[in-house]
This record gives structure tokens, C-alpha cells and sequence, in this order.
């Protein structure tokens, strides 16, 4: 399925905005810029999901990724700070240092890549996932299925502990008003 | 009897009182200061009366068997499984023990609603009902115990009650001695107690039936007969005896007796419920439980007897010299249980057990009667110092004349019918000595409860004014338990007639089962039976007991002087040696008190001379050895330790620069370690 | 296999995506710029699992763990979040070199 040429051609396609974007998320100066690029990044990372025969996987990224944690993300950029104030907001040190390591480990990383023998087993039809998944969820994997919304559920109640602005409360109803 | 009806509700008529303990114990005091005494009372008397209900059920339950198979069994689990003793937790429910537990629940129950009233300003309020409710469970665990160590088991909790409820008041020195007197004089007993157990299980044992269960016991007790015992007696007779003794501690019996007058220290209700109605009684319960043994013994029965008897007559005549209001009940009561150890004695058990309950109805009354007449003196207990109480407690002396004239024996008051029937059983027996000094007793003890009758109710007062103002009858929660217990004092008696007035005796009946081994029936049938001289002696203990009432209405209430010369027989000296209780206490403080001072002293000087020598010199060497390993641990040791921790804080200080505190530094630090990880295995695989 | 997209490729796009997000939690001293690296390299590794999962024949084990290692990517970052929220509530900034009070 992959071996025609429209698929490679979609396939380089993909992986060239994929790359680009990623590139932008981690060399632009400017920590807003960074963060729309990874919508963009993730967007293509979505596409090769779809390229992956995983279209419930690609469609859980787009929705909780991009509409998700992307605009979480973005939230977080716009309450820190002034979004002009650039010289301090995105400031990289030590880029030198940064590629070297990356490059050496990236080195390795490509050998181990390339030399192993993968073992392939043969492509299976595709098809939708959703109910596979769905079965899945419910059956073998329903304790880890279970523990994972537990781990929500305490992540949901920290972050409201954790950012809860702890001033003490208005001694009249004029800043109450204010608030709301 | 072969099996036994096996029952699930008789633990609770045990556990109830246990629960009012626990609580009273446990929770009483947050309870009382929160909640008021009113929660104490409730759980104190509703637990009690729950049991006396419950009581009443085991007992209906009992009278629909037929007569042969009236035995209840409830086994709760096991105890005790060593070698050949298999002990078990369970409750033996026959007629006896039924008798025994209506009395404890129903007097006990009633004397709980009168301590209400009595107790009710005390600050360990909770305190008391819970030693209270404590006793209640100890003395039903005695009567139920399905085999003798459960038994002692229950023996000891109540000696245990009746210790702290004796030194209840622990703040006057006078009473916590008393307690301990009571303590250590029934462990005398106790002592006795277990050894005759011992030997009992190791006689079973070698006839081949090691076990101590009762009903077992009473199953095999022929085999034990012409058993060798030790210094020459047979076995039974050892056993019987050492039990005996064991009885006289408990029951207060000549030489045993001294502790229970003391025991007079505690509240009223105390001595009410255990120093007269129930606890002393353990040992005449105890004798009548194990009538298969004893019948089996004559020596011990003539001992029992004798012991009885003399103690009857004695403490009768210590007790027509008293003036404290409860020691002349005190030694009343040690008489009254004289009575019913010659009852036991002689073979007469039922007699014995009727006299017991009589008397815990009668004796009950007078000493709450007592703590109804002490509460409105506030506190005064000398007789001397009454009088006159008739008008302003009317309730107390009627209730408390009915148990006079029960406990002289006058018909038809229960007592009459109990004490006659003894005092016949002595003679029917063939032992005309005792007869004659229980027939003389009789007598001395119409003298001195009317004494006491006269002194209290009768004439002027003779208190101070402020007392005279303050006098009152007692509030309802008291007179309620003195009105119970005085009707019952008047009718108890007739469900046991004598033989000469009519075949009438549904108690004897209700009892025959527990009294039915072949030694008891040989004993019972020893008797003689002559219905004539039968009445000619109740007849001739009635003019007795008339001529003690006259005289003492003579001396005090018509205050006639005309018998002074008693008071000066033999120079002065009979009167003071009775005034003085025969000085039997002196005679202990002389004897083993003074021989166990006198050792305990020379051990003091030995403990303070030698052994303590021994130990100073120990201590100095251990000094010595202190000092060396102090040196060795300040120069050796810690020059060690402060080497290592130097190098370690030259250590830290060095590794510290390396805690930047800057994530991406640590990030550099797992990506390149990551990477050289890789990078070394794949060197390796090359 | 002539011009066809094997696993490699898949892996190659992977070990890239990879790298750049280690690249930019190394360099960035800010804290919202460390957390969008750690982003990248989650998905890096998603690539590999639906890759493997694709090419290696077991095709839900693979796909699932990816879902499961998106939800805890929302749990992180939800968390992550606050507490740089915090961080920033405190210190008027988020830059990881100024969060130093605990450091010895």
C-alpha cells in the first residue's frame, strides 16, 4: 500500500512539514512562534498516524493534542508574560553545546536504527481501528484503562490546587465584584 | 443427663452484667460527666435486670422439662486443652445454679436500683457500678461454670470485687486495710482451693477420668472411693477438706472469719449484695454443688458441721455485744452461714440452700434497711447514738421488722421455715450437741436483732439536734428494694414447709435432681424422721427465741438495769473477751501476722546489709568498667567516628558544585549518559 | 524493496522529531519552551510505537499504548502547566535558571 508513488510522495511530503515545523518549534526565538509551530508539527505527526493505518490515534492527536494541550499551552504563553517581551522570552544558551550532544546521541541512535535487524511480519489489511480499540479498552486493557482516568482525575484536582492563587480573600464585596 | 438440652441464650444472662462493666469501665467516666448519672444507672441496673429477665425465661424454660432432665448446656468454645485436662468455656445450668442465678440477678438487681438511690452523691459513681456489674458477671460465672476451674475462675473475680469494693472509699486508710484483710484472708482459702483441685484431677486420673467438668466428676466420683490420699486420710477426705477450707474463706467461717466484719468498710449496698446475700454464700454453694464428694466424705461432713455450728453460736454472741449497726449484721451473717454450713454438713443440702436463700432475702433487707437508716443519720453508724427512728422512717422499720422476725425465726416468716428445719436436720442427723448449741444460737440471735431493733426504732434519739432535723425517709429508687425484699422475707418460706405441718415442698422437688448421686441419698436417708418430736423442737426453739425477744425488750426498751450482772461474770472478764470478738484478731496479729513481720523484717536487715553490700560493690565495679570504656569511646572510638564524618563533609562539600540546580544541565547530563550507554554496548557487540 | 517506505523511514522521521525535542529542552531556558520539547519527543516515540505496531503485525497493543501515552501527555502537561503558573505567580517569571531556592 505504501510502494505507490502517490504514498511516497504523500509520505515525504508529510514528514518535510512535520520536520519543518519541529525545526521551528525548536530554533525560533520567539516562545509564541514555537508554540503555533506545534500545532503544525503535531498536525503532521497526525498525518503520518493516518499514513500508519491508525486513524484513531490520528484523530485522539488532532482533538486532544492540537485542540487540547496546544491551546493549554498557548493559555500558559499569553498569562506568563507580554507576548512583545522577546528578547527574554525564548532565550536559548549554549546552542553549541546542545547540537553537539544531540548530533552525537542522534549518531548513535541512527546506527542503532540502521543496523538492527527488524523483524517484519506481514502487512495486515487496513481497516478502522475504533472498534478494536474500543474492545480493547474494555477488555484486556480495562485496569490500565482505569488507573489511566484515576491519573486524570488527580491531575484535574493538582492543577487546580497547584494554581490557585492563594490571596487572601476580599475584606469587602467590591473586589469580589471586580473579579467576577 | 446423658445430653444435656445445649442452649444459646444462658451466656447471655453471664455476658449482660460483662457488658455493663466494660462499659461502665471503659466509657463510664466521659459518660457520667457528659450524660449525667442517669446513663450510669441504666446501663448499671439495665444490664442486671436484662439478666434477671432472661433469668426468668431459663427458668420457665426449665420447669416445662421434665423433673429428671432439668440441665441446660451452653458451650461457648474451648479453653484449655493440655495433656489429659480438657477445659472448656461453658455453662452448666441445673436447677441449683438456676436457684443461684435468680437470687444473684433478682437480689443483685434490686440492690443495683437501690445503690441509685444510696451512691448517688458519690463523684465515682461510675466506678461503683462498674465494680458492681463486675461482681455480678464474676459470681454468675462462678454458680454456671460448667467445670471447676471456670469455677475458680468466678471465685476469684468476685474476691476481687469485693477487695475493691470494700476499699471503695480509698482515701480513708481504715477501709483500703480492710479490703486487703479480705484479700489476703481469702487467699488463704484460695490456696486450699487449688490444691484440692490438683489433687482431685490427679485422683480422676489415676482411677482413669482425668477431668474436672462437673457433671463428669459427679459421674465418676464412686471411682475415687477408698482412693489413698495424703497424711493418712483418703483421698475424698483430703479433697473435700482442703475445699472446706477453701469454703471458710469465702463464706467467712470460723477460723476464716475475721476479714468479713472488716469488709463492713465498703457502701451498704455492698454489704449487702456480696457480704450477705451472695458472695459469702460461694461456699455453701460450693459444698452443695459438690455433694457427691462430700457424702462421700464423713469426716469432712462432721467437720463441715462442727465448724458450722460452733461458728453459729460464736459470732451469735459477738454479735449481742456489737454497736455498729452493720458489724452486729456482719456477725449475724456469719452466723446465719453457720447455720447453713451445719445445714450442709449434716447432709441436709437442700435445707441449706433454702436457708441461703432465705437468707439473702432477709439478710438483703436488713442491711439495706441499715444503709437506709446510716443515709438518713449522714453516716453515723453507732447504735448508740439512735433511737426513735420508728416515726420518721417508716417504711425502713416496718421492712425491717419483717426481717427481724424472718431471721429470728418466727412463723410464718421465711426464716422459720429455713433455721427450724436446720435446726431440726442437726438432731434428725444424730449430732444432738450441735442441736443444742444451733437451739441456743436461735435464742441469742432473737436477743440481739431485737437488741438491735430497740437501740435503732425505738425510744428518744439520742443524736445531736442537727441529725434529729436532718432525718428522713429514704427517696423511692431505696425503699422500692426494702419493700421487695421485705415481702419476700415474709412469703419466701412457703414454697419449702416443715414436715409437720404438710407434705409441702416444690423447692426440695425442684432441687432433688442435683442431689441425687448414691452417696448424697445414703446420707438423706440416714435421718430419722419423727414428725412429733419434730414439732415439739420447732415448738421448743420458738420459746427460745420468745425469751431472747423479752429480754431484750426488757434491757432495751423498758431500759430495766436488772441484768447488769452479765456484764460483771468472772470479774468483767467473759464480756470483754465476746466485746473483744474472743480476740481471735489479736491472736492472728500475734501469730502468723507477727511471725510473717518478724520474717519479713529479718529479711530487710538481710536485704539491707548483705545483699546491698553485694550490690554497692557491683555498682562501684561497674563505675570502674564505666570510666575505662568512657576513655576508650572519647579517644578511640570517636577519633574513628569524627574521621569518617570529616571526610565525608570534605566529600559533600567537593560533590555540591555539581548540583547546579539547572534543569537543562541535568537534561545534558541523561542525554549524554543515555548516549555513552549505547555507545558502550555497541563497542561491546563489536 | 525497491522505492517503498519501510519502517526505517518511519523510525529516520522519529529519531528526528526526537532529536529537535531534545535539542529544544537542552537549550531553552524557558520553562513553557522545555515542556512544547517534551512534546515533540512524546511524539517521537508515538511514531515508533504505531510504526512497530503497523510493520510488526500486532496492530491494537501498539495503537493503544500511543493513546495511553497521550493521555498522560495531557496529564503532564496540565500539571506542568500549573505549576510553572505557580512558579510564575511567585517569581514574576518562568525562566528555569531564576527557580533556584532549592538548590544547594
Amino acid at each position: 500500500m505504501l510502494n505507490s508513488l502517490a504514498a511516497q510522495a504523500i509520505f515525504y511530503v508529510i514528514a518535510a512539514l512535520t520536520v519543518g515545523f519541529a525545526a521551528l518549534v525548536a530554533f525560533s526565538r520567539n516562545i509564541v512562534y514555537s508554540a503555533f509551530a506545534l500545532v503544525g508539527a503535531l498536525m503532521g505527526v497526525a498525518g503520518v498516524y493516518i499514513l500508519l493505518a491508525a486513524d484513531f490515534v490520528a484523530m485522539v492527536q488532532v482533538l486532544l493534542y492540537v485542540g487540547g494541550i496546544v491551546v493549554l499551552t498557548i493559555f500558559a504563553v499569553m498569562l506568563t508574560q507580554g507576548i512583545g517581551d522577546l528578547a527574554v522570552s525564548n532565550r536559548a544558551v549554549g546552542p553549541g553545546a546542545g547540537l553537539a550532544v544531540v548530533a552525537l546521541a542522534g549518531a548513535v541512535m541512527l546506527y542503532a536504527t540502521l543496523r538492527t535487524p527488524w523483524h517484519l511480519a506481514t502487512a495486515v489489511a487496513v481497516a478502522s481501528t475504533t472498534y478494536g480499540i474500543g474492545n480493547a479498552f474494555l477488555g484486556v486493557y480495562v485496569l490500565p484503562f482505569e488507573i489511566a482516568s484515576l491519573v486524570l482525575l488527580a491531575a484535574l484536582v493538582g492543577a487546580v490546587t497547584i494554581s490557585r492563587q492563594d490571596t487572601p480573600p476580599p475584606a469587602d464585596g467590591a473586589a469580589e465584584k471586580g473579579r467576577s | 443427663m446423658e445430653h444435656p438440652l445445649t442452649v444459646d441464650f444462658v451466656r447471655w444472662i453471664v455476658l449482660l452484667p460483662l457488658a455493663g462493666a466494660a462499659i461502665n469501665f471503659l466509657a463510664g467516666a466521659r459518660l457520667q460527666r457528659d450524660f449525667g448519672k442517669r446513663v450510669i444507672s441504666l446501663v448499671g441496673c439495665g444490664t442486671v435486670l436484662a439478666a434477671f429477665a432472661l433469668a426468668v425465661y431459663a427458668w420457665a424454660a426449665m420447669l416445662a422439662l421434665p423433673p429428671a432432665d432439668r440441665f441446660m448446656l451452653d458451650y461457648l468454645w474451648r479453653w484449655i486443652y493440655v495433656g489429659k485436662l480438657r477445659l472448656d468455656i461453658a455453662f452448666w445450668l441445673d436447677p441449683l445454679s438456676m436457684l443461684m442465678v435468680l437470687i444473684i440477678t433478682g437480689v443483685g438487681g434490686l440492690i443495683h436500683i437501690y445503690s441509685t438511690g444510696y451512691m448517688h452523691e458519690d463523684e465515682s459513681y461510675w466506678r461503683f457500678f462498674g465494680w458492681l456489674n463486675l461482681f455480678t458477671f464474676s459470681m454468675l460465672v462462678l454458680v454456671l461454670a460448667d467445670n471447676l476451674w471456670l469455677m475458680f475462675v468466678g471465685w476469684e473475680g468476685v474476691g476481687l470485687c469485693s477487695f475493691a469494693l470494700i476499699g471503695f472509699w480509698y482515701k480513708e486508710l481504715s477501709n483500703t486495710a480492710a479490703g486487703n484483710k479480705a484479700f489476703i484472708v481469702n487467699r488463704v482459702g484460695d490456696w486450699a482451693f487449688v490444691v484440692a483441685l490438683y489433687s482431685l484431677f490427679t485422683g480422676l486420673g489415676a482411677a482413669g477420668h482425668p477431668t474436672l467438668v462437673i457433671r463428669d466428676v459427679a459421674h465418676w466420683a464412686p471411682a475415687l472411693a477408698g482412693m489413698p490420699g495424703y497424711f493418712g486420710m483418703s483421698l475424698v477426705t483430703f479433697v473435700t477438706l482442703l475445699l472446706f477450707a477453701g469454703a471458710t474463706g469465702k463464706s467467712a467461717q470460723i477460723p476464716l472469719h475475721v476479714w468479713l466484719p472488716d469488709a463492713m468498710a465498703g457502701p451498704t449496698p455492698v454489704s449487702a449484695l456480696i457480704h450477705a446475700a451472695t458472695m459469702v454464700t460461694a461456699g455453701v454453694y460450693m459444698v452443695a454443688r459438690l455433694n457427691f464428694l462430700f457424702s462421700m466424705a464423713p469426716a469432712t461432713m462432721l467437720a463441715i458441721s462442727t465448724v458450722g455450728t460452733l461458728t453459729a453460736f460464736f459470732a451469735a454472741t459477738i454479735g449481742a455485744t456489737q454497736n455498729d449497726i452493720k458489724k452486729v449484721l456482719a456477725y449475724s451473717t456469719v452466723s446465719q452461714l453457720g447455720y447453713m454450713f451445719a445445714a450442709v454438713g449434716v447432709g441436709a443440702y437442700v435445707d441449706g440452700v433454702f436457708h441461703l436463700m432465705t437468707h439473702a432475702f432477709f439478710k438483703g433487707c436488713l442491711f439495706l434497711g441499715a444503709g437506709s437508716v446510716i443515709h438518713a443519720m449522714g453516716g453515723v453508724q453507732d447504735m448508740r447514738l439512735m433511737g426513735g427512728l420508728r416515726k420518721r422512717l417508716p417504711i425502713t422499720f416496718w421492712t425491717f421488722l419483717a426481717a427481724t422476725l424472718a431471721i429470728c425465726g418466727v412463723p410464718p416468716f421465711a426464716g422459720f421455715m429455713s433455721k427450724d428445719a436446720i435446726i431440726w436436720d442437726s438432731f434428725a442427723h444424730g449430732q444432738p450437741a450441735l442441736w443444742a448449741l444451733l437451739w441456743v444460737g436461735a435464742g441469742i440471735t432473737a436477743f440481739y436483732m431485737f437488741r438491735q431493733v430497740y437501740m435503732t426504732f425505738f425510744g428518744e434519739f439520742r443524736g445531736t439536734h442537727d441529725q434529729a432535723h436532718h432525718l428522713h425517709e429514704s427517696p423511692p429508687s431505696m425503699t422500692l428494694a426494702l419493700v421487695v425484699l421485705g415481702g419476700l422475707s415474709v412469703v419466701g418460706g412457703f414454697v419449702e414447709l416443715p414436715g409437720f405441718i404438710g407434705r409441702f415442698d416444690p423447692f426440695g422437688n425442684f432441687l432433688v435432681p442435683v442431689f441425687n448421686s448414691p452417696a448424697t441419698r445414703r446420707v438423706a436417708q440416714s435421718a430419722i424422721e419423727n414428725r412429733g418430736l419434730e414439732a415439739g423442737f420447732g415448738v421448743l426453739s420458738l420459746a427460745l427465741v420468745a425469751a431472747g425477744w423479752f429480754l431484750a425488750d426488757l434491757i432495751y426498751r423498758q431500759g430495766s438495769a436488772s441484768f447488769e450482772w452479765v456484764g460483771e461474770i468472772w470479774g468483767g472478764a467473759l464480756y470483754r473477751t465476746v466485746l473483744n470478738k474472743y480476740y481471735v484478731d489479736e491472736a492472728y496479729a500475734a501469730g502468723p501476722v507477727a511471725a510473717v513481720l518478724e520474717t519479713s523484717r529479718a529479711s530487710a536487715w538481710f536485704d539491707f546489709h548483705i545483699i546491698d553490700w553485694i550490690v554497692n560493690f557491683a555498682a562501684t565495679l561497674a563505675v570502674f568498667s564505666s570510666w575505662l570504656s568512657g576513655r576508650l569511646d572519647r579517644y578511640v572510638v570517636d577519633g574513628l567516628v569524627n574521621l569518617v564524618s570529616n571526610l565525608t563533609l570534605e566529600a559533600g562539600g567537593r560533590m555540591r558544585r555539581l548540583q547546579t540546580g539547572s534543569i537543562n544541565g541535568y537534561l545534558y547530563g541523561i542525554l549524554a549518559a543515555v548516549t555513552l550507554a549505547l555507545l558502550v554496548r555497541a563497542v561491546l557487540r563489536a | 524493496m525497491g522505492g517503498g517506505i519501510t519502517l526505517e523511514h518511519f523510525l529516520v522521521l522519529g529519531l528526528i522529531l526526537f532529536l529537535l525535542g531534545a535539542y529544544c529542552v537542552l537549550t531553552r531556558r524557558n520553562a513553557i519552551g522545555i515542556l512544547l520539547g517534551i512534546e515533540l519527543m512524546l511524539n517521537a516515540a508515538n511514531i515508533n510505537y504505531l510504526a512497530f505496531a503497523f510493520f510488526g503485525g500486532a496492530r491494537y497493543d501498539g495503537q493503544i499504548f500511543a493513546i495511553f501515552v497521550i493521555m498522560l501527555a495531557a496529564a503532564e502537561a496540565v500539571i506542568g502547566l500549573a505549576v510553572i503558573l505557580a512558579i510564575y505567580q511567585n517569581l514574576r517569571t518562568i525562566d528555569v535558571d531564576a527557580t533556584e531556592t532549592l538548590s544547594g
